[in-house]
């Protein structure tokens, strides 16, 4: 039985030191072998994960061991047995908050990470202004922002939030998800107003390259796989931790199709006609920004570039690989708001065309001297 | 879907205000137009002798709950539902739960919101801001009832009222 007694007390400044006993010295030699520059300033981030799933459980867990300063917790579920089948929880946590379980195992890994945890949804009134609060002062040093803000979550309504949040704060984010069938995910960086926010376009979706008709759905909600769910974790958190620590390339769009094996990259640029009216704001924001700074400061790359071998002793030729059109695909989300071209690695989850024409005729007439409570009261009298 | 519902959700009057729960005064104005097309809905549901619910709101339009009923074999199956209007509303349905069916059907996700993901949502998606309760209940709840219902007398899940 596992007490909550830390198995050591708290770590003053991460070590290089190579010792059994020290348990940074695998991610301080990323600095010793020229890799990340910086990485003892991972303990000055602090990484909002809303969703506490088969993604997000991981992700809190790998930023843990990495020794990341603070997280900030979200969920509003707790473990079931249904979930063993994804990794983290275990099957004696059943009944607890995923919260609470989550903050119990992973203090006990690294007892110098700062925890803070929420047991709510943050799509309702009573929790959105507190959920948008901690992201704009839940940082390490009192009132500041937290670093960046992960949506490990499995609906649409709860990544809308987030992204509602994040546009207002102009706060950069990162949504991730795994479909339905358990055999494609993505991830996607959103920096508000410089990238497609997560209302520019209808949800994206891997291209699964399997017949949508063919897919049984009888009985069944979701899928779910630790794998497909480990994999898409690790792209999530490998893209936070290069963004933060500022090393190598943060993607802006990746994705992971598990039949064919295949990670598609791409940049969706936002929506000049998004339904949002703060991405458009933010959007115009940036336009300005990149007229006073026409080139776009980009990290120079802490990695110097290693001169490629020419000799090829092995024989072995690089295949070009299947172009992603992204201009095709910006084009069509900037003309008409459909589908992707179908060589695309991406969809759509759906038509942004209406189903429906209003008209004079068909839309709700409200007299303006109602008030709402007649019409509550009328409602109710006609049982 | 079969053509009478066709025919019922088309005569469902369509709204116009894009408002949620947090944007004040044009939040009331949409709760007027959500009450508006509501009524609407149910006198075209009796009026055809297929009145199959009833709904109230709080004074803020924040929280939902009604009765929903459901005829099979000549016997009526009666379950309260309820939802609380998301602050992404009306750019996000509103998620409709029977919580006392929870367990009982694959089709639903924790809570005993109902599993409406693959017809329903995107439908939603391409009306914004036009559709509202009386089409999230024509359009999800009814359909759902209606596949759903059966299945669980089958199987031994629920008694009729």
């Amino acid at each position: 039985m596992a007490t909550n007694q830390p198995y050591r007390n708290k770590i003053e400044t991460m070590s290089a030191q190579v010792v059994d006993s020290n348990p940074y010295s695998r991610l301080m030699a990323l600095k010793k072998m020229g890799i990340v520059n910086n990485y003892e300033e991972i303990r000055n981030y602090t990484v909002m994960i809303i969703g506490l799933g088969g993604i997000g459980s991981v992700v809190a867990e790998m930023l843990t061991r990495c020794g990341i300063g603070k997280l900030i917790l979200i969920d509003y579920d707790t473990v079931e047995i249904a979930n063993m089948n994804r990794l983290f929880f275990r099957p004696e946590q059943a009944g607890k908050t995923k919260t609470a379980a989550a903050k119990e195992t992973l203090e006990l890994i690294n007892p110098d990470v700062e925890f803070e945890t929420y047991n709510y949804n943050i799509t309702t009134m009573d929790n959105f202004e507190h959920f948008k609060e901690r992201i704009e002062k839940g940082g390490l040093q009192k009132d500041t922002s937290v670093s960046l803000v992960l949506g490990c979550v499995d609906n649409f309504e709860a990544r809308t939030a987030i992204n509602q949040a994040c546009l207002e704060l102009s706060k950069c984010w990162m949504e991730s998800g795994v479909s339905e069938n358990a055999i494609s995910g993505h991830i996607q960086f959103i920096k508000p107003g410089e990238t497609a926010c997560f209302q520019c376009v209808p949800p994206l979706i891997v291209a699964s390259g399997i017949d949508e008709r063919t897919l049984k759905r009888e009985g069944v909600c979701a899928a779910s796989l630790p794998t497909t769910m480990g994999i898409v974790a690790g792209m999530l958190t490998q893209n936070t931790l290069k963004h933060l620590l500022g090393f190598g390339e943060v993607s802006s769009l990746l994705g992971y199709n598990a039949l064919l094996d295949y990670f598609p990259k791409d940049t969706i640029r936002p929506n000049p006609e998004c339904t949002n009216q703060y991405c458009i704001k933010l959007q115009l924001s940036y336009k300005e920004y990149l007229k006073n700074n026409p080139t776009p400061v980009t990290p120079t790359p802490i990695v110097e570039q290693i001169k490629p071998s020419t000799e090829n002793e092995w024989g072995i030729e690089l295949v070009e690989d299947e172009n992603i059109d992204i201009n095709k695909l910006n084009e069509n989300i900037l003309n008409n708001n459909n589908k992707p071209s179908g060589d695309s690695s991406f969809e759509f989850s759906y038509d942004k065309k209406p189903t429906v024409q209003i008209n004079n005729e068909n839309t709700v007439k409200v007299d303006t001297n109602t008030n709402l409570n007649d019409l509550m009261n009328q409602l109710k009298n006609l049982k | 879907m079969d053509n009478q519902t066709k025919q019922t959700v088309s005569q469902i009057p369509l709204l116009t205000t894009k408002a949620g729960p947090r944007d004040g005064d044009k939040w009331i104005e949409r709760m007027k137009e959500e009450y508006t097309s509501l009524i609407k809905y149910v006198e075209i549901n009796k009026k055809s002798d297929n009145d199959w619910f009833n709904i109230e709101s709080n004074q803020m339009g924040t929280r939902w709950q009604g009765k929903c009923w459901y005829i099979y074999n000549f016997k009526k199956y009666e379950f309260d539902f309820e939802f609380d209007m998301p602050i992404t509303y009306p750019e996000t349905a509103p998620e409709i739960a029977i919580p006392e069916l929870e367990n009982k059907t694959e089709k639903m996700y924790r809570g005993g919101k109902i599993c409406l993901t693959v017809h329903f949502k995107p439908l939603w998606a391409r009306n914004v801001p036009h559709f509202g309760i009386a089409h999230a209940l024509a359009l999800g709840l009814a359909p759902w009832l209606a596949a759903e219902v059966p299945h669980l007398v089958e199987n031994n899940m629920i008694k009729d009222k």
